[in-house]
């Protein structure tokens, strides 16, 4: 056994070690899922303010609620399942005398910015959607509560790069373990992206204090998206990760391939960036060329998805084989459709065939013109982000939570049927809502009846069917609440703390280039297509006269 | 690194598939000027009244079956709120704001594009079927968001 001192002198062990990181993960992911419960309560309001069952009081008022839900579930659930999740697979498989302290910070700062601005958006004083356009005007705190949550997140990816680099400095030569390698990918990703958003508050924070006049709206909207876009596949990164080196491990299977897994991440790197414009298609001030190039790079991020298809199916086809199943029926119903662990993860692939689809088409250039800012936005992000993200970080926490605490998990035949039951309320409401869209009702509008206009009655019908989705949706958050907290409260230990292995890759023997795991280097070209991509545009908008605005609260 | 070869086949069909999708949207840029609305023209906010055509919003004949519109767009409202347009009129929409993000949007035309203060933003369409058309705002601006609409109506 290993002893020895870290820097703040306590002297650990690699068990001692593991079970303060088992902490620290599970902090965030009983975070992640606070957040999801409140976040999926706005949800339910939501969904029947739009069918026109309830309209929302005065001093809860609707935007004031869509704000909530839109930060607590595409923010902040998202945010710190993920930076608990890649913690995990970097400690886990990285076993080494460390200290957590830098991952606490991350975690502490996280948690301030997010209560900073959760009390903004309350206060009804930020009532400017998850996406906060300027000029609408918030509260200063509401910026700087945003800043905090993204600063933690980068402390957080600093103790993980951290880890790589001392795992490659011990062991050079030998490829940096798979769960590892995605979650450091991933993070590079985060960095670059993030710069963004940061510098979009750097213009914003000032102007809310009124200490500068006015902003560059189109400008902070470029800064946004040049991040809002790397924010979806950070999701989608978690998801992949699970489904790579988790789910292969609910039916005894394997990743079906090293170096096309790491691959995969190091096309995400490079590619995730440089397509913010396919959020601005419809936008002044930038000119049709530009707008598609990013329609090519974002075609070009689909590629990853396409080989992570194959993947995953080649995996379930070789676990199969080796069990004695032939064919595709055989395959199917060899799975452990019984496991909420893979049906979690399994539905949510089903979804995100829906959802991948559904994205080449809003990334399809003039097309967008059909879709833009209507419901069908609203429901393609809910079957991706709501669907293969959320389902499958669900399926992996009824592992991880009892892998963290020694539990055993509660009642885990209802977290199967809350598995399903998302599967089937994600469907009827995401379905509806493409529906609408067609239709052309907008998105983000607290009443759409538009005092009985023509047209705006056929939307109605869509609503309501997305307000019985919806509901299903929450009955079974609220069953995931309850395994959750039914977990911790029962308190049953396992007589055998179940022993958690990341699964094994089919082609173990096969040489990985060591070139994929360059995360530095790579990192280099991330940064240099980004730039590419963004110095037209970004100097397109500085060549001609621009102007400031000085923005207002308007709610 | 070792591709077995039906992934080969599988990702021949994901990128060539993708490179079909490209090369019609491409082809419609071109050939039909599908294209989304990206003029890049600024304006000052604070002086839109005083800026023609901004200080008279409203439809102008340009040529036979020819039209431009001008719109402002402020909180909660356009201007103008109401447009009669004859059948069969190519309209070609020049809108601006004085104050937060808007969204000009015609419902089941191809009318739609984001209108940011400080910018010009232009998009046509040709009104081909009479009746009432509701023109909305489909980007949040504030607490009145959802009765930021006009009409326009086609004879």
């Amino acid at each position: 056994m290993a002893t020895q001192s870290t820097p703040g002198g306590i002297p650990q062990t690699i068990e001692l070690s593991r079970a303060q990181g088992d902490l620290l993960v599970l902090t965030h992911i009983y975070t992640a899922t606070a957040a999801l419960i409140v976040g999926a309560l706005f949800g339910l309001l939501q969904g029947f303010s739009r069918a026109n069952f309830i309209v929302m009081p005065p001093w809860f008022d609707y935007y004031r609620m869509l704000t909530a839900h839109g930060v607590l579930m595409a923010l902040v659930f998202t945010t710190f399942f993920i930076t608990g999740l890649m913690t995990f697979s970097t400690y886990r498989t990285i076993p080494r005398v460390r200290s957590v302290r830098l991952g606490w910070s991350g975690y502490t700062v996280m948690l301030v910015g997010t209560l900073m601005a959760a009390i903004e958006i309350l206060a009804g004083n930020a009532s400017v959607l998850y996406t906060f356009y300027a000029p609408l005007k918030a509260s200063p705190f509401f910026y700087l509560g945003a800043a905090l949550l993204i600063v933690g997140t980068w402390l957080v990816g600093l103790d993980i790069l951290l880890n790589v680099v001392w795992f490659k400095r011990q062991n050079p030569g030998t490829k940096i373990p798979l769960p590892a390698h995605g979650s450091v990918f991933t993070f590079v990703m985060w960095f670059i992206a993030t710069l963004g958003v940061v510098a979009e508050v750097l213009i914003l924070l000032p102007w809310s204090l009124g200490i500068t006049k006015g902003v560059d709206v189109e400008l902070t909207r470029m800064l946004f998206w040049y991040f809002g876009h790397p924010l979806v596949y950070f999701w989608i990164m978690g998801a992949y990760l699970i489904w790579y080196n988790v789910v292969p491990t609910a039916y005894g299977g394997r990743v079906f391939s090293d170096s096309l897994t790491r691959l995969a991440f190091l096309i995400l790197l490079l590619l995730s960036t440089p397509v913010g414009l396919h959020h601005q298609f419809l936008d002044p001030g930038v000119s049709a060329g530009w707008k598609w190039l990013h329609t090519v790079l974002t075609y070009g991020v689909a590629i990853p998805s396409f080989m992570t298809m194959f993947a995953l199916f080649a995996s379930f086809e070789l676990a199969a084989r080796r069990a004695g199943k032939r064919g595709f029926i055989e395959t199917v119903r060899w799975l452990p459709w019984g496991d909420p662990v893979f049906s979690g993860a399994a539905l949510g692939m089903i979804l995100f065939i829906g959802g991948g689809f559904g994205g080449l088409i809003n990334a399809s250039y003039s097309m967008d013109i059909l879709v833009h800012n209507t419901m069908w936005i609203v429901g393609h992000f809910h079957i991706t982000v709501g669907g293969p993200v959320a389902l499958t970080f669900i399926g992996a926490a009824y592992k991880l939570v009892p892998t963290l605490t020694g539990r055993r998990l509660f009642a885990p035949k209802f977290a199967l049927v809350q598995t399903y039951l998302w599967f089937i309320g994600m469907v009827l409401m995401s379905l509806s809502m493409h529906w609408a869209g067609i239709l052309g009702s907008p998105r983000r509008t607290s009443d759409v009846t538009y005092f009985g206009a023509a047209g705006a009655e056929t939307w109605h019908g869509q609503m309501v069917a997305a307000s019985i989705g919806g509901t299903i949706l929450f009955i079974s958050v609220v069953m995931f609440a309850i395994v959750a907290v039914g977990t911790y409260l029962a308190n049953e230990r396992t007589s055998e703390r179940e022993e958690f292995a990341f699964a094994e890759t089919e082609d173990q023997a096969m040489p990985t280039p060591l070139v994929l795991d360059m995360v530095g280097r790579w990192g280099a070209v991330a940064i240099a297509l980004a730039v590419i991509a963004y110095a037209g545009p970004i100097y397109e908008q500085l060549s001609v006269p621009h102007y400031l605005a000085p923005g207002m609260r308007t709610w | 690194m070792h591709i077995y070869r039906s992934e080969r086949i599988w990702m021949a069909f994901g990128i060539g598939m993708l490179a079909v999708f490209l090369a019609v949207i491409t082809t419609a840029a071109i050939v039909d000027g599908f294209v989304p609305p990206s003029r890049v023209q600024s304006i000052d906010p604070a002086k839109v009244s005083e800026t023609p055509p901004f200080d008279h919003p409203g439809l102008r004949k340009i040529a036979e079956g020819e039209y431009e519109a001008y719109y402002v767009g402020q909180i909660f409202s356009w201007n103008p709120s109401h447009i009669d347009v004859p059948a069969g009129a190519h309209v070609t929409f020049y809108v601006t704001s004085i104050d937060v993000e808007h969204g000009f949007s015609v419902p089941e035309t191809g009318i739609n594009t984001m209108v940011t203060p400080g910018w010009v933003s232009s998009v046509a369409y040709t009104f081909k079927t009479p009746g009432k058309y509701l023109l909305i705002c489909n980007e949040y601006c504030g607490a009145g968001h959802q009765v930021m609409a006009a009409s326009i109506e086609v004879k």
